[in-house]
């Protein structure tokens, strides 16, 4: 076994006799940290929020909060984490504890924790910003700068959350010594190879893209994964077991983002969060997904690769990206290929990438289409899973729209172009009455179906809606 | 007034304080049962064999596969259970079942070394069913004639002359879904056999009573052998009233057989897809209106969807009867109950219990009718709000029916509601793809057990010879502040500041015969015990103070710690006259016990006061609906409530908001779905997991939340002036479903009376406003039928509809 433990609050803790579906949180919990709690075991409640020191952007060590029910423990092999418990005790609170007790943040004090932790990672983050005059900038931010959707995570059944928002918005800036401010300033200890052989798997993370190749070669049957947040969910509840678990979330050859003059390549490794801010707005269409994918804690550890790698076909970054005519780049130990992501999924959950193939990266070409809009429908405003999604990506030129690409999720065994609409409105005046007959075309493609998140006929019905919004709200 | 709402000057009751565990709390230190388990050697887990099935009849049970699996120890099974076979105390509800009930019974438990071989060996039992015929719609039930229970009736005056006097009469049905709990912490006990054979049970549980009970008697033990205790609770909200005494019985049941301590711990999915949730209703009505919008008559009959057995049903019901007025006067009444059998989990106590679903019949149609009769919705309810004088529908008179109209005028100047209707009605008619809708709503809640016997609780409290004090009591501690109020209800009592006083977890060893932690009644009973043992000690260190100060001892006061006489500036610390009593042979601890008073009620007839008081509240809302998609945010609330004189103001605010949020996410998000075709996973829960069921977030919470305390509202006769605040709250989210009801309509021509269903999700919402939008089309003024049958909910076939020939609208 070459895998040591996890430094802890500050202590490092071999990890001792454990499996390869063993959670972080199962692990920490067993360790004494019984303050990070099960709530759902699929990411959905945050009450298993931990910190992780992660590589960071404005700081050499950034404070990441993630659902540990999520990850396998055996993936922070090397790595520092903060519970609760690490960031203050009774006598002792943390400013974010402080707020949280005294404001009423807390009444069965279950999902408690796993808020601290989230609010502390937005405490922590090195460009939160008081907004000019202290004035917050939307019903979602501050006036200390602080981003709400941190806490998008994480369920209260008991508050309401007025006072947990309330103790967001008391928080100010980390004093001068505080230590774990101190600690962004010195890169994290990076994440080092780990082979574990248990009684019922091997847990495996290669060090270079090289390596994970060949190991994916010899072992076709392996499941990969990075931020594990679609793993952990079937592990969890539906009593997954891998043979063989392949992590990839530190490969550095999967992590880079390049912006070239004809197209942006973003690395299948970065996360959600990373991608948002290294991309700093450079493709205004994911700036619209990106507050809508998931919640923050799950953003933190999703990958672009992952969610395009799982299949889903109600994944909110694929209804984007064939809206960007997006390309994968899809490696395999003897090389590379180039595979447009419409012609990238085959059928439910299942796509042209063969089992010792990994994406490493997604191409959107530049310049990109001047109308961009992605419409997702969902139950809850916040961390929902969609029942349609609609990606737009429409270039008008004199009035007249010369190219139209539409992805959708949510209506067929895998999220398609919307093929019959786009060559409705292409070569058509940019019009209401040319919206209105897309938008009907629109509301028969795919093939809807009936289920707890939506009726087929809603499905449909907003599909036609959204080309109709869109209209409304680009206007000509 | 009564001595016991009395209130000395600076006293610790009525002082903002945080939670009494909140350092805990966001220490991560707060331990809850499942985390004693990494404390405690050679714990096994349990984890039950569930049966994908409906109906169906067990006709073998092999359980050798199970022992097999490595790590493996023992199965239980009904053969196993010494005493009684039923997890509840209507022997309705077997404990280990030999016929299926609902899509996912247990039948047995597996325990093991770890949870993981618990799991696997559960799959590798072997279970064969024969298939029965199932109900698993309430329309189901009711078609079909499956009924349990009782059939409660309310009648007051004559409803059919009523009727026909009525110069306005409206029919309509309505059928609304239930609500899953989901506390944050999932079911969970712990059990271990002491070296005599005792059972100590820590439990997760509003009622360690009824768990002890339910306890001792599958196991065929007396209740003085088993101890429940409760350190706290991650939520309850009604949830862990009934349903958590099957699972501490599962675990006691593994401990005296292996001598091991056990541990029940349901995951989320166990948890969702085993126990009961809300009831949700199915209401056929009628109506009448008096010429100027004020109610004559209403003919109502409820049918609460049980589940697969009764639990808690029939009083749920009978609540649902008693709150069917909300606020309103209804002279002439027939309310008729009945709970359907359904093939599903059996229903429970949800915050509320029944109250909520009996007010969303009268709001319900209130927001209907109110454009069919042409008065603004919000006028029509404040016209029909109780006034003094007048009686409930089973006889209770409404006390203090002034304050619903006090409140309702300060929420409409407090949130400048008459303006905010201009605002509103001026961008509505600039915005076509965007309207908002501002409703404002009433809640009168009756507070106290309905079962008489249930409203009594007790105390017991310690002074230690340094002067430190201990205190227990009954209830227990889900999130609610019941330890933070009986905190500074002692420290009150005694004339301490509160961090001289401790509280000891809920034990059933401690204080016995407790009722549920329930009703909101938690800080009214067991304020009252605590108040009732703290003054006995009180009394007799009076009286050692007053030969020592040379005062009467009915002159002696106690506060700050220190004894005075009346007037006087010294006096005696508390530590001393502690001390010296001690040495005088005074007994520094007491017993307390309290029983409301003033409570009767025939159950049989359905009448008489089975409240001590009413709670009352107004909230206005305000909406904006997306056109396009039915989405919507909550732009505003405004909340004024009557908690009589707060115990405790953060914790009754939080009571309030997070009320508020829970009832908003009953009536506009969260969707329970069962699978309701005839395909092999009928009945089968499909909203299972934290992904497929939706609870409010923050993107729910109003974006503007102001919650204030009705002022000069002491509550005489009740501890310290106060009332009961953890269930009136949620009702007052009323508002949000009918502002989203005027939101919806505004899409279409003045006057459109629109159908929401419950919950009114952005699908919902989307329905109602194409109803709108097609009355504008067509230029009718009634509701049209175009939402589609929603998947698994039932169809929402709702025509509220004049059955007056010559109206001036017509139906589509």
């Amino acid at each position: 076994m070459s895998a040591a433990g996890i430094t802890v609050n500050g202590r490092e803790i071999a990890f001792g006799d454990i499996a390869p579906h063993t959670t972080a949180l199962e692990w920490l919990r067993t360790q004494g940290f019984t303050g990070c709690k099960e709530g759902c075991g699929e990411g959905e409640c945050g009450a298993c929020s931990v910190l992780v020191a992660r590589p960071g952007l404005d700081c050499p060590t950034e404070w990441v909060a993630v659902n540990a029910c999520l990850l396998p423990a055996l993936g922070l092999d090397g790595q520092e984490v903060v519970t609760a418990e690490g960031l203050g005790g009774p006598d002792s609170l943390h400013p974010v504890q402080y707020e949280m007790a005294v404001r009423g943040g807390s009444q069965c004090g279950y999902c408690t924790p796993g808020f601290v932790c989230s609010m502390a990672a937005e405490f922590y983050r090195d460009g939160r910003q008081a907004g000019p005059d202290g004035a917050p900038a939307d019903h979602e931010h501050g006036p200390n700068g602080f981003d709400l959707h941190a806490l998008s995570g994480n369920l209260c059944r008991c508050t309401g959350y007025r006072p947990i928002r309330d103790a967001a918005y008391a928080l100010g800036a980390p004093e001068r010594d505080d230590p774990l401010a101190e600690r962004r300033q010195a890169p994290p200890t990076p994440a080092r190879p780990t082979s574990v052989r248990g009684d019922d798997g091997e847990f495996l993370r290669p060090a270079a893209l090289a390596d994970a190749l060949r190991l994916l070669r010899d072992r076709p049957t392996a499941t990969v994964v990075a931020g594990s947040t679609d793993w952990g969910v079937e592990v969890n509840l539906r009593g997954a077991r891998a043979e063989c678990v392949i992590a990839i979330d530190r490969v550095p050859e999967l992590r880079e983002l390049t912006v070239g003059a004809d197209h942006i390549e973003i690395g299948a490794g970065l996360t959600l969060t990373e991608i948002e801010r290294r991309l700093a707005g450079r493709i205004p269409l994911l700036d619209q997904v990106f507050p809508q994918f998931a919640s923050r804690l799950i953003r933190n550890g999703a990958t672009i690769g992952g969610n395009l790698g799982t299949g889903s076909p109600i994944g909110d970054a694929a209804p984007a990206l064939l809206a960007l005519d997006a390309e994968l780049v899809l490696a395999d130990a003897d090389g590379e290929r180039l595979v447009p992501l419409a012609d990238y999924f085959t059928g439910y959950r299942t796509s042209v990438r063969r089992a010792d193939e990994l994406i490493r990266a997604v191409r959107i070409p530049l310049p990109q289409a001047g109308l961009v809009a992605f419409h997702k429908i969902a139950k809850r405003r916040f961390d929902d899973i969609s029942s349609v999604a609609v990606g737009f990506a429409l270039d008008i030129a004199d009035g007249t729209v010369v190219r139209a690409r539409v992805g959708l999720g949510g209506v067929a065994a895998t999220p398609i172009r919307a093929r019959g609409t786009e060559a409705e409105l292409e070569g058509r005046a940019w019009s209401e009455q040319t919206a209105a007959a897309a938008a009907r075309v629109l509301r028969g493609e795919g093939s809807p179906l009936d289920d707890h998140r939506a009726s087929a006929a809603y499905r449909a019905a907003m599909l036609e809606q959204s080309l109709l919004k869109l209209y409304a709200e680009a206007g000509s | 007034m009564s001595e016991l709402s009395q209130r000395p000057e600076n006293g610790a009751v009525g002082v903002a304080v945080p939670h009494e565990s909140a350092a805990l709390h966001v220490t991560g230190a707060a331990l809850y049962t499942d985390d004693l388990i990494y404390r405690t050697k050679d714990v096994l887990h349990a984890h039950p064999v569930q049966v994908p099935r409906a109906h169906a009849r067990v006709t073998a049970l092999r359980v050798e596969p199970a022992l097999r699996v490595p790590g493996v120890v023992r199965v239980l099974t009904a053969a196993d259970v010494p005493g009684v076979n039923d997890a509840g105390v209507k022997h309705d509800e077997p404990l280990f079942p030999d016929e299926v009930m609902f899509f996912g019974h247990a039948v047995c438990w597996v325990l093991a070394e770890t949870f993981e071989a618990a799991r696997l060996g559960a799959a590798a039992v072997e279970v064969d069913v024969e298939p029965l015929p199932s109900h698993v719609t309430v329309r189901e039930a009711i078609a079909a004639g499956s009924f349990q229970g009782a059939t409660p009736q309310i009648l007051r005056g004559d409803v059919e002359a009523g009727l026909a006097g009525a110069a306005r009469v409206f029919s309509g049905d309505f059928e609304f879904a239930g609500q899953e709990h989901f506390y944050l912490e999932t079911h969970c006990a712990l059990a271990l056999v002491d070296e005599a054979g005792q059972i100590f049970v820590q439990c997760s549980t509003q009622h360690p009573s009824e768990t002890q009970e339910i306890v001792a008697h599958v196991l065929g033990r007396h209740s003085h052998e088993v101890t429940v205790q409760c350190l706290r609770m991650g939520g309850g909200f009604g949830g862990k009233e009934m349903q958590p005494h099957g699972f501490a019985a599962v675990a006691a049941l593994g401990a005296t057989l292996t001598g091991r301590p056990v541990r029940v711990r349901l995951t989320r999915t166990q948890d969702l897809t085993m126990s009961g949730k809300r009831h949700g209703f199915h209401v056929d009505w009628r109506v009448g209106f008096d010429e100027d919008g004020h109610l004559s008559a209403l003919d109502a009959t409820l049918t609460a969807d049980g589940g697969w057995s009764l639990d808690l049903s029939e009083p749920v019901l009978a609540r649902a009867l008693c709150h069917t007025d909300n606020a309103y006067w209804l002279p002439h009444v027939r309310l008729t109950g009945r709970i359907a059998r359904t093939n599903k989990t059996s229903n429970t106590a949800f915050r509320g219990f029944g109250g909520p679903q009996g007010m969303l019949v009268i709001e319900d149609i209130l927001g209907r009718c109110a454009p069919l009769l042409g008065i603004d919705p919000m006028e029509l309810r404040r016209r029909n709000l109780y006034r003094a004088g007048q009686t409930t529908p089973y006889g209770q008179p409404v006390r203090h029916p002034e304050r619903l109209h006090r409140l309702w005028a300060q929420v409409l100047d407090d949130g400048a509601v008459l303006a905010r209707q201009e605002e509103i009605a001026a961008h509505n008619a600039r915005h076509p793809h965007a309207k908002r809708g501002l409703a404002v709503t009433p809640v009168k809640f009756g507070i106290s057990f309905n079962f008489t016997a249930f409203n009594q609780a007790g105390a017991l409290v310690h002074v230690y010879k340094d002067g430190s004090v201990l205190i227990n009591h009954g209830g227990t501690e889900m999130g609610q502040g019941l330890h933070t109020k009986m905190l500074q209800v002692a420290a009150t009592s005694l004339g301490l500041p509160l961090e001289r006083i401790r509280l000891a977890p809920t034990r059933t060893d401690k204080v016995p015969n407790t009722s549920a932690t329930a009703a909101s009644s938690g800080a009214d009973l067991n304020g009252g015990a605590v108040r009732h043992a703290c003054e006995q000690i009180r009394g007799r260190l009076a009286r050692v103070a007053g030969v020592t100060l040379g005062v009467n001892p009915a002159d002696v006061r106690f506060a700050d710690g220190v004894a005075r006489g009346l007037g006087a500036a010294d006096g005696i610390a508390w530590n001393e006259l502690v001390r010296a009593a001690y040495f005088q042979r005074v007994q520094l601890f007491a017993a307390g016990y309290y029983r409301t008073e003033g409570l009767h009620w025939d159950s049989s007839v359905m009448r008489g006061s089975p409240f001590k008081y009413f709670a009352y509240g107004v909230a206005a809302a305000e909406v904006e609906v997306d056109g396009f998609t039915g989405a919507y945010r909550t732009r505003r609330v405004d909340i004024v409530h009557d908690v009589g004189d707060s115990l405790s103001p953060l914790i009754d605010i939080g009571q309030i908001e997070g009320g508020f949020v829970q009832g908003a996410g009953w009536l506009t998000l969260e969707d329970p779905r069962w699978d309701d075709g005839e395909g092999p996973t009928r009945g089968r829960l499909s909203t299972q997991a934290a992904s497929t069921y939706k609870l409010p977030s923050f993107s729910e919470m109003p974006e503007v939340f102001n919650v204030t305390l009705l002022a000069e509202a002491e509550e005489d006769g009740v501890v310290y002036g106060s009332k009961a605040v953890g269930e009136p709250p949620l009702m007052l989210a009323f508002s949000v479903r009918e502002a989203l009801r005027q939101a919806a309509a505004a899409f279409g021509p003045a006057g459109v009376a629109v159908n929401l269903a419950s919950p009114a999700t952005p699908e919902a919402v989307f329905w109602a406003v194409e109803q709108a939008r097609a009355a504008a089309r067509d230029g009718h003024l009634v509701e049209a039928d175009i939402a589609p049958p929603q998947p698994g909910a039932g169809a929402h076939a709702l025509h509220p509809d004049s059955e007056q020939a010559g109206q001036a609208v017509s139906r589509v």
